[in-house]
């Protein structure tokens, strides 16, 4: 017995791509009795998302998962700021440079191009009042519809959703974890996105509902042909619905490649060991787990991050910080192991 | 042929409002099962959120007492437990592994505090213990889990990893060499890297130690490789129960089939 995989209409890679992330910098800067410490959560990370294209964002906690997130979409405040670098939007042949904009350009693409289901959304909705409050709140303004139209392309976005517009007079209490999930969903996706960052949209989910948020997910991005940011540290996840995978580990890029290549052919040590350290059902070889500990992002080890735990550490990885190199188009990998120690 | 656990007919029902809008939830249902003294096994309970899994652990754990049914543990009925003496000779056979590691502990105070406390709880039993005597003690819990005393010694749970702390969490539990641990989803707040180490040490402590653990998750590919037994359980009931592999690799029941068809894979891929 075995499953389908939740299919999905190809990314458009012919076309400009609409967000392109170059040599990303942010750090968290703290200064306490005058000693500032800084915590490099986003450092020199660049990458790019095709229209149509699921780009999944992998790694453990504490890796800077979120903070790269948070930088791309201009959703920081201090201490985290940005040191170096640009994230660039193309939304319907407009270029829009993130950290450019002024702040009322900014809340005009947001919800209206570009919207951001956030870790834990269930806990959006505001508690004391009715879910329609919520989505009157969010969405009203950036739609520039009347009211009755307004109200009526909400319930027909949630029909569209499986969902039932009743929940629009329900309080979040009485709604359970999933479908708390799929109505933060709609709400991110009410206005039509055509950029939606989710990070971590199933984890506090089980299993069956979180094959329903994902099969959700799945067909919104078919119907409005929306490019995704999906951040988890579940790779079975990524598997399922990502086109392609980054793997950050410690606030850098590690490797990135189109899932079946990242799945069947990972080049890097880090990479490999989370793919083959995957239990599954039918399987019982024993699985290694990889020894030491996650680097802490306020004092990371010199060169490659990975070295300490690396089983192909060698002199040069804890002197020099390896290269992204090209070994295929669209598949990139930063290790001297892999790509030879001439740099 | 003795039983370690004997869990009999248990239901336990929970009931909500006053009055006049009063509401009986039946959390779990006439549920019996039996762990076998003298065979550690390690017992995985599955099923979706509210399936009553977290209930039946509780009532393990003597936290819960049972509406209907007896829980036995080596033949004594829990809920007949009444004097410390008698609960404090019980909780060192049982002990729990939390969820969440960051907040089992208090983030300001140290993590050997919890360690040392424990210790000297359940040795005043016999005679008021030395320091060296609940710091040997406290040691070889911690070596017992790949850790040792003097990497956890004054760290705060902020200085340890995810899975350093889940380490330290399950050694705690090993102080009072307990005959059964109940951990409710272990792994399901641990990074990906660092999962596999606390299922592995799992496995390595019910083969060493010969203790049995029943491990709640709804993560079926990890009860899969690691447990001997499964129970699968929706709205209170144990719809399938068997040996892990059989059970998973070949589903009866409807929502069993509905459960294993749901679990992601990397085959997607």
């Amino acid at each position: 017995m075995q499953t389908e995989a939740l299919l999905h209409t190809p990314p458009d890679t012919t076309s400009e791509p609409t967000l392109v992330v170059d040599r990303l910098k942010a750090y968290y800067t703290t200064k306490a009795f005058g000693i500032d410490r800084d915590i490099r959560a986003v450092d020199d990370i660049s990458l790019t998302v095709a229209k149509g294209e699921i780009y999944g964002v992998a790694g453990e906690s504490s890796s800077g998962k979120t903070s790269l997130i948070k930088t791309i979409v201009g959703a920081i405040r201090p201490p985290l700021h940005v040191v170096g670098g640009t994230v660039r939007f193309n939304f319907g042949g407009q270029n829009y440079d993130i950290y450019d904009l002024k702040p009322d350009q900014l809340q005009a693409i947001r919800w209206r191009h570009l919207s951001y289901i956030m870790q834990g959304s269930m806990n959006v909705l505001n508690p004391v009042r009715r879910i329609k409050h919520s989505f009157y709140d969010f969405a009203y303004a950036h739609m520039g519809l009347d009211r009755a139209t307004f109200w009526n392309t909400v319930r027909d976005h949630l029909r569209r959703l499986d969902l039932d517009p009743g929940v629009l007079e329900s309080y979040p209490h009485q709604l359970s974890g999933g479908m708390r999930q799929r109505t933060t969903i709609a709400l991110a996706t009410v206005c039509t996105p055509e950029f939606i960052v989710a990070d971590e949209p199933t984890t506090a989910l089980d299993v069956i509902v979180q094959r329903d948020v994902l099969a959700m997910l799945r067909d919104i991005q078919r119907d409005l042909g929306s490019s995704f940011l999906f951040v988890t540290h579940d790779m079975s996840v990524h598997a399922t619905v990502s086109d392609r995978v980054g793997i950050v580990y410690a606030g850098r890029l590690v490797e990135e490649a189109d899932t079946p290549t990242l799945f069947r052919g990972a080049r890097h040590p880090y990479t490999q060991h989370l793919v083959a350290s995957l239990p599954k059902i039918g399987d019982t070889t024993r699985r290694a787990s990889l020894s030491g500990r996650p680097p802490s992002l306020a004092d990371p080890p010199s060169g490659c991050r990975f070295h300490p735990r690396c089983p192909l550490a060698m002199d040069i990885c804890s002197k020099e910080v390896p290269p992204m190199v090209n070994l295929a188009p669209r598949h990139r990998v930063a290790c001297f192991a892999v790509s030879g120690a001439t740099s | 042929m003795s039983l370690l656990l004997d869990i009999a007919q248990v239901g336990k029902t929970f009931t909500q409002g006053g009055l006049l809008s009063r509401r009986t939830v039946e959390a779990v249902k006439d549920i019996s099962l039996q762990i076998e003294a003298e065979k550690p096994e390690i017992l995985s309970v599955v099923g979706e959120s509210g399936s009553g899994k977290s209930t039946l652990a509780a009532m393990v754990l003597g936290q819960q007492l049972p509406t209907r049914g007896l829980v036995l543990f080596d033949g004594v009925d829990v809920a007949s437990i009444r004097s410390s003496a008698a609960r404090r000779a019980f909780m060192a056979k049982v002990q729990p592994v939390l969820q969440n590691p960051f907040e089992a502990f208090n983030p300001l105070k140290r993590v050997d505090r919890y360690l040392f406390a424990t210790a000297a709880n359940f040795m005043m039993a016999k005679s008021k213990p030395t320091r060296q005597e609940i710091e040997a003690r406290v040691d070889r819990a911690l070596v017992e889990v790949g850790l040792t005393l003097a990497e956890v010694r004054g760290r705060f749970p902020h200085e340890l990893s995810g899975g350093q702390l889940q380490r330290t969490a399950i050694a705690r539990a090993l102080i009072p060499d307990p005959r059964l641990l109940v951990a409710d989803e272990p792994v399901s707040m641990v990074d990906a890297s660092l999962r596999m180490s606390i299922v592995n040490l799992f496995g390595s402590l019910r083969d060493r130690l010969g203790l049995s653990i029943i491990y709640i998750t709804h993560d079926l590919a990890t009860a899969y490789y690691i447990s001997d037994r499964i129970i699968i359980m929706k709205k209170g009931e144990v719809v399938e129960r068997g040996s892990a592999r059989d059970v998973l690799d070949n589903p009866q029941h409807p929502y069993s089939i509905a459960l294993k068809k749901a679990v992601l894979t990397p085959d997607f891929a």
